[in-house]
């Protein structure tokens, strides 16, 4: 499978993000204070992306194959089970407390601040940490 | 209306680059899910291509285009890492995030991304909502 076209979506996505102002978790947080002082930037962002995406996947995926790899590598997944709501959940106190979801924080390492640095690293542990929490609740 | 032209071009450009990754090589364009698998693999190759092309992205927009770089959060980084320890736990636990379940997911008239999305966003705003009328201006 070739990988340049990689690069090319990661720069329009950090272009997106960062143009969108998503970088500022300010805003992020503005716009989950409903009851505050209400900062709707992110429906627009939310809007507009979803418009692309609803309207172009289905023309995408029509096609038997991408253009340079040999398959669609979709989720195959239907059920919606307890770990997808809890996953949820759990993402959704997390980007409540900070303002940060992973595309903005990891963007956000360019400024160089510590804030940045301690999310993203917090962030690979908790992803670390996933496996094994989950098998010793399984077995509990 | 002008003030959210550029919220609403970063959106359509966060539409593009997604539909870009799927018509390419046939992937979602799923931030947590890209950035763990860039560590933990396999195919890290086109996963670490593509955060490096984020950070060039964000660079363009600061750099050539000139918009002013935020302002550094003021939450207090106990809470930081708190935020970032729950961030990655759910989004490897649930398999998605903003922009794997939102903005990839809801286009792809997923069930599953619509629950998380409505979950995720619920919850992000219930939590603001808690920190900002029990806790107040204190943290």
């Amino acid at each position: 499978m070739k990988a340049w076209p990689a690069l090319l979506s990661g720069v329009l996505f950090g272009l997106g993000l960062t143009l969108a102002g998503m970088s500022d978790p300010a805003k992020v947080l503005g716009f989950l204070d409903i009851t505050g002082a209400w900062i709707p930037d992110l429906v627009f962002v939310m809007g507009g992306a979803v418009v692309v995406t609803f309207f172009i996947t289905p023309l995408v995926t029509a096609r038997k194959a991408p253009l340079l790899a040999s398959a669609f590598s979709l989720p195959s997944k239907q059920l919606l089970d307890r770990r997808l709501v809890g996953g949820a959940v759990l993402f959704g106190i997390g980007w409540g407390l900070s303002g940060y979801c992973p595309g903005p924080a990891l963007v956000s390492l360019l400024y160089g601040y510590d804030s940045t640095v301690v999310f993203c690293l917090a962030m690979l542990a908790g992803m670390a940490l996933e496996g094994p929490l989950s098998r010793m609740f399984a077995s509990s | 209306m002008s003030t959210y032209l550029m919220p609403l071009t970063g959106g359509v450009l966060l539409g593009v680059s997604a539909m870009w990754l799927l018509l390419s090589l046939g992937r979602i364009a799923g931030i947590s899910g890209i950035a763990w698998g860039s560590l933990a693999g396999p195919e890290r190759v086109w996963r670490t291509l593509f955060l490096m092309g984020l950070l060039l992205g964000g660079l363009l927009t600061h750099s050539v285009i000139g918009q002013p770089v935020p302002a550094e959060s003021t939450t207090p980084l106990w809470l930081i890492a708190t935020s970032g320890l729950l961030v990655g736990l759910g989004t490897r636990m649930g398999g998605g995030c903003t922009s794997g379940h939102g903005v990839c997911g809801l286009g792809r008239r997923s069930p599953r991304s619509l629950v998380a999305t409505l979950t995720f966003m619920t919850m992000g705003v219930i939590t603001v909502f808690i920190m900002q009328s029990m806790v107040g201006g204190a943290l």
